[in-house]
């Protein structure tokens, strides 16, 4: 390796990650929970069921699903490396004490300014960190916050209401529309799906419902804040989000961990349904804890998400920036089975230090005319391995199907991997499937240049990194595009002064 | 004091000596041209005086307003007002040419401890600059270099010259590639450029470039180190008679 190359690899932090400074939302809250001992059995599943009080019919859906889970074999098939998780030694449940706050006003002010601390108030007036509070012209976010395993708050439920939107946890939607999750909870991700499914569909514990009725556009971006704060214990939340005929939705998900030497499990679900004519876009900014610059800790994110645009001329929209978590596995999907519906995913995702990531998404095309497009932008530094992996199938009955799939690679520093495995299942000639990836490197002379003209190493990295991120960017609503292109920036800060 | 001052500068890339002793000294306000053979070393004097990795100084010194940047890192030196043009440069695909220019402009006003201009005067300021290098103003939008022509990546580094306003500009052979008419445009700009605050470097092969910009000085570089100086008649002195005269 040159000695620029290190110079590179210095410059993307491996020691200023050790000293974890890098990791603003490393923090823990202290606060008295209510948490299982860890171990899971039936019993255990039942316990769960119990706390929320759910129906008989979810439990035995809980049970149904823990019985298919115990199974199945550990999959094994990403490109990503870690020791057996010992499924025996996390807890399955932890939740802040006390009674579910029925207003805001009731939510702990300790929870409160944790997430304020993380950038998320949960006060109706006050708008996302970086959007100045006089900006009337600023679009309002409706805010869902689950801490470890429930959801502590809802924001601006009423004025949802009022457009008919339902917007809250998934513990309540199971109190309160059970004839909506009965017929659409693991409609697109079955029980038996996938080894993580099934175990999120054991023991989920809380999530974000959203239902958006007929004809209806929501009237704001919809946005659910993930946080894991106990130790030891594992995330399962299920998200389920149904767009009715010609409702529109935007939804984001953001997430965070405190630093922990231990890995920590988070197996999340998400379902979208999107009826005729609706429109769903779903953006993730996911900044799990990576784990420290010898890749001791950090999140494993094994998360299955999938939508399936069912009626005609639908669309589901998936964007997600990936920085954290030690391992991600994670391919955001889409069944296309209305005539004309569109499927899009558009990625960012950067590792470094010894952070893996394998990801992608699933495009299947079922009905007529059905249009799908894939943008990958991969950014690797330090020791980390980063592949993409998609796979897009033209059922027979996809005739005049067509998708688009483009895959870039950056490459920062000599010691990192890119991969791409993209599959194409095609037996239509009416098809029409393009496929195109380059990979490069952020080089010394690009570095040279830019010092040239005065500008820093860093902040020429990171300006190269966001140039070649743009097409995902922009598909995030504006005030999250600003949010990513600074937690790339921050993620990619050094060793430098 | 010179506003550029070489000292007995000996430099080596991967071991292998280039530079063997040179010394040069630019006062404000003027233009010097550096001619000589090729793989005499000009570009290696051009990128060891902007602070290139992989160019190692193992004697002598450069001082730019009595103050010793050998030392010093490349962006630190840009922000003295050391400006390279690049004899090839490269491309920065999916960063836009005025994003580009704007972190430049941007740096070097903190580095004067100045608040960065307003986007909007920004961008007044780079459409004229492109306009007086009869370049289009979506130039500015494209990704720097990016599927630039060779004549259009050589003004384009002109204009990142006028926009910085450098103390010293050092030109690695911008007229090279050049048609005649852009040779024109090229000179026009650094003509209007020039001023009693600043100097040019002129790294070129052709006489061509300097009846437009008429330079004070002319020197020749051959095996690493300067073995004649003159003024301007040495240029067309060099053009009818070659290098072999000089013993280079
Ligand atoms: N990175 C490098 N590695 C090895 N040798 C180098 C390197 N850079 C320059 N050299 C050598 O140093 C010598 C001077 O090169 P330089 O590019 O400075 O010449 P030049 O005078 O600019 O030539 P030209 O007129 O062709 O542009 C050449 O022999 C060249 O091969
Ligand atoms: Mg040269």
């Amino acid at each position: 390796m040159s000695e620029r190359s290190n110079e590179l690899t210095d410059l993307v932090g491996e020691e200023h990650a050790a000293t974890g400074h890098d990791y603003a939302a490393g923090f823990v809250t202290e606060i008295d929970t209510d948490t299982l001992p860890p171990g899971l059995d039936e019993d255990v599943v039942r316990a769960i069921s119990a706390k929320k009080a759910e129906p008989a019919w979810m439990t035995e859906w809980r049970l149904d699903a823990f019985r298919r889970w115990q199974e199945m074999p550990t999959p094994r098939w990403a490109h990503v490396q870690f020791p057996d998780i010992d499924f025996q030694g996390i807890s399955y449940f932890s939740a802040p004490k006390g009674d579910a706050p029925k207003s805001l006003d009731e939510v702990d002010p300790e929870l409160l300014r944790t997430y304020e601390k993380l950038g998320i108030p949960l006060h109706e007036r006050a708008r996302l960190a970086g959007v100045e509070a006089e900006d009337e012209e600023a679009p309002q976010v409706a805010v869902d916050a689950v801490f470890d395993s429930v959801s502590v708050a809802t924001t601006f439920k009423e004025r949802l209401a009022e457009a008919g939107v339902v917007f809250c946890s998934m513990s309540e939607a199971i109190q309160e529309h059970p004839e909506l999750v009965r017929k659409y909870l693991g409609s697109v991700v079955p029980k038996p799906d996938n080894f993580y499914a099934a175990l999120n569909s054991a023991v989920f514990s809380d999530g974000s419902f959203v239902y958006v009725p007929k004809n209806t556009r929501c009237p704001m971006e919809l946005s659910t804040y993930f946080r894991i704060n106990a130790e030891n214990t594992g995330q399962f939340e299920r998200t389920l989000i149904i767009a009715d005929e010609g409702a529109y939705v935007s939804y984001l998900e953001g997430c965070t961990a405190p630093m922990r030497d231990d890995n920590q499990l988070h197996a999340a679900v998400v379902e979208l349904v999107a009826l005729e004519d609706a429109e769903i876009k779903y953006s993730t900014v996911q900044n799990w804890y990576p784990g420290d610059a010898e890749g001791n800790g950090g999140i494993y994110n094994f998360v299955t998400k999938r939508g399936t645009c069912l009626g005609d001329r639908s669309k589901i929209s998936w964007t997600q920036v990936e920085t954290g978590s030690a391992i991600t596995w994670k391919y955001p999907s889409v069944m296309l089975r209305g005539a004309d519906s569109v499927g899009e995913f558009y990625s960012v995702a950067l590792t470094r230090n010894f952070q893996q990531a394998d990801t992608g998404t699933k495009m299947t095309h079922i009905g007529p005319r059905t249009k799908s497009t894939i943008v990958s932008k991969g950014i690797s530094a330090g020791r980390s391995q980063n592949s993409y992996r998609g796979r897009v199938r033209m059922n027979p009955g996809a005739k005049g199907a067509r998708n688009y799939t483009q895959c870039d690679s950056l490459l920062i520093g000599d010691t990192c991997g890119a991969h791409t495995f993209p599959y194409i299942e095609s037996k239509l000639s009416t098809a029409v499937v393009e496929h195109e990836a380059t990979t490069s490197k952020v080089s010394d002379e690009q570095l040279f240049l830019c010092q040239q003209r005065g500008i820093d190493p860093e902040k020429a990295v990171a300006m190269i990194v966001n140039g070649f991120c743009r097409d995902v960017f922009r598909t995030l609503p504006m005030e999250f595009a600003v949010e990513a292109a600074k937690l790339l920036e921050v993620s990619l800060e050094g060793a430098v002064g | 004091m010179s506003l550029l001052r070489v000292e007995e500068l000996h430099v080596e890339v991967d071991g292998k000596p280039i530079l063997a002793g040179i010394d040069l000294e630019v006062d404000a306000g003027e233009v010097h041209a550096v001619m000589g053979p090729n793989g005499s070393g000009k570009s290696t004097f051009a990128n060891v005086l902007a602070g290139r990795p992989g160019y190692d100084v193992v004697r002598g010194s450069m001082r730019v307003d009595g103050e010793d940047v050998t030392e010093l890192a490349p962006e630190e030196r840009s922000l003295r007002g050391l400006f390279l043009a690049f004899q090839y440069p490269i491309e920065i695909p999916g960063v836009s040419n005025m994003e580009f220019l704007k972190a430049a402009v941007d740096a070097h006003a903190l580095g004067r401890g100045e608040d960065p201009p307003s986007a909007i005067d920004f961008v007044r300021h780079a459409r004229e600059a492109a306009s007086r290098l009869e370049l289009n103003p979506d130039f500015l939008k494209r990704g720097v270099n990016d599927g630039f022509s060779g004549g259009e990546k050589k003004r384009n580094e002109i204009l990142q010259m006028l926009i910085l306003e450098p103390r010293l500009a050092v030109l690695d052979e911008t007229d090279s590639g050049l048609d005649i008419d852009a040779l024109q445009v090229v000179a026009n700009g650094i003509n209007a450029f020039r001023g009693d605050g600043n100097a040019v470097v002129l790294v070129t092969h052709y006489q061509r470039l300097l009846n437009y910009v008429v330079p004070d000085h002319v020197h020749v570089l051959a095996d690493g180190r300067i073995v004649h100086s003159g003024d301007r008649s040495l240029a067309l002195e060099l053009e009818e008679r070659g290098y072999g005269w000089l013993g280079a």
